[in-house]
């Protein structure tokens, strides 16, 4: 166990390490998901109210496009120069690198939200400090589950022709109890839970994450085969 | 083979044609909704087969994945697409049943929406069959895209009936009269035999794409030696 740890940290600190040293893509990310929220509030309209209404929701579109970007970068680099080959042909348990490169996908995209949130806190004017503690748990199990699935397809769709289309044709579709999951949560704790619906989303949250954690983590060896 | 095919076939159509004629003219419209309520001799069944079909498709990724034998992912392509044609089938008679029912082409049902992202699904199966070159590697991530998909549908299916909770539960066979649900069960029958009769003339056409494919291969890379 203290093996299989082991490298899922080495994967995870290498990853991060060239996202710290380059910092582009995550400058780039960041503002793509702020543009994201900018061009909602025009397909909206101006209306404070109805942003405020919908705001949980745009909230989560951006963090899913913003997403697949980040996603499909998972493997790229490991493909350039035969790395992904490299980790492959390594002797010992492959759901390590499947695990590291979740964990690092999962620390990306939390940092961005680190940004996104606010950003839609001024531009929807909604009260998120207020909320900050319900509001981070929410954002830890969505991005979770997004991750999972994430994660995992990618490495499927970097094979594929026409991989940055095979992608989201892929996660979307499988990705709708996340997001309504996420979407409905976050609404209920910026406009309040008058019927007590949010343990629900919890707990389709938490089920949607265990249940395929445990699925994906199983079958990843058989993505990476050659 | 061949005979086997042929008598399938010919049954299909039979039973095809009494289903539809005892559904069109000889069963009693029911009271409420008039004529339109036949819909569901259609309707019924193919999303019953839909259902079917995409289960087809999971055993015979499983069974792939254990014994990496080719015809198991020969079966679990041709169901697939088998099954989206069903799918597609049991919206757009959806459609035409809910226009003079409900009085919209499209509401938020929970079924309805279900069906939706299960058809968009496997319509990324199928997507992934396409854009894979290498027949080995087809197999193995449209096996892995079958499995993990229809693991997600019922999880798809609960997120949506709790966002939507106005669904209306389906009609046990209890509260049907007993000539409707003959009907309905005859045409089950049918579509049945030809969901059988599709998925063998599809799997004999794959048996052959997949020949085809072969030799291609073959021969593209004697000519590549000469």
């Amino acid at each position: 166990m203290s093996e299989f740890l082991r490298r899922t940290r080495a994967i995870v600190w290498k990853d991060l390490l060239i996202e710290v040293r380059t910092k582009q893509s995550f400058t780039a990310m960041a503002f793509f998901a702020a543009l994201v929220l900018f061009i909602f509030s025009f397909a909206m309209g101006a209306d404070v109210r109805l942003l405020q209404a919908t705001g949980g929701g745009l909230i989560w579109i951006g963090i899913a496009f913003t997403g697949i970007l980040s996603l499909s970068r998972t493997y790229q680099s490991e493909e350039l120069a035969g790395g992904l080959e490299g980790l492959r042909i390594l002797p010992g348990e492959q759901r390590a690198i499947y695990i590291g490169k979740l964990m690092g996908n999962l620390a990306l995209l939390l940092t961005l939200e680190l940004f996104l949130f606010p950003i839609a806190g001024i531009l929807f004017q909604l009260e998120l400090w207020r909320v900050a503690a319900p509001l981070a748990g929410v954002a830890l199990l969505g991005t979770l589950g997004f991750s999972i699935i994430g994660t995992f397809y990618a490495a499927l769709a970097v094979h594929v022709r026409a991989r940055e289309l095979m992608l989201p044709l892929l996660l979307f579709p499988a990705l709708v109890p996340v997001l309504l999951g996420a979407v409905n949560a976050t609404t209920l704790i910026l406009t309040g839970d008058p019927d007590g619906a949010m343990s629900s989303w919890i707990r389709l949250l938490v089920a949607f994450d265990v249940i395929f954690l445990v699925v994906c983590t199983w079958i990843f060896p058989l993505v990476l085969e050659e | 083979m061949g005979k086997t095919q042929k008598i399938l076939g010919f049954l299909a159509l039979l039973l095809f044609i009494i289903g539809s004629v005892v559904g069109l003219f000889i069963v009693r419209a029911d009271a409420a909704m008039g004529d339109v309520q036949r819909l569901m001799y259609v309707h019924v069944p193919a999303a019953w087969l839909a259902m079917l079909a995409f289960f087809i498709v999971f055993i015979m990724s499983v069974l792939y994945l254990v014994q990496r034998n080719p015809r198991w992912d020969l079966i679990a392509a041709s169901s697939a697409e088998v099954g989206v044609l069903f799918t597609a089938l049991t919206l757009a008679l959806g459609s035409l049943w809910g226009k003079p029912t409900w009085g919209v082409w499209w509401t938020w049902e929970p079924r309805l929406t279900t069906t939706a992202v299960m058809l968009m699904i496997y319509i990324g199966y199928l997507a992934v069959r396409s854009f894979a070159d290498d027949p080995d590697k087809r197999a193995r991530w449209s096996a892995i895209v079958g499995i993990v998909g229809f693991i997600d549908v019922p999880i798809v299916y609960l997120s949506v009936y709790w966002w939507r909770t106005l669904h209306q539960p389906p009609s046990s066979p209890r509260s049907v009269a007993p000539e409707i649900l003959f009907a309905l069960l005859l045409n089950l029958l049918a579509f049945t035999v030809v969901y059988v009769y599709l998925l063998m003339r599809r799997y004999r056409l794959a048996v052959n794409e997949r020949e085809l494919e072969r030799i291609v291969a073959h021969h593209t890379r004697q000519i590549s030696h000469d």
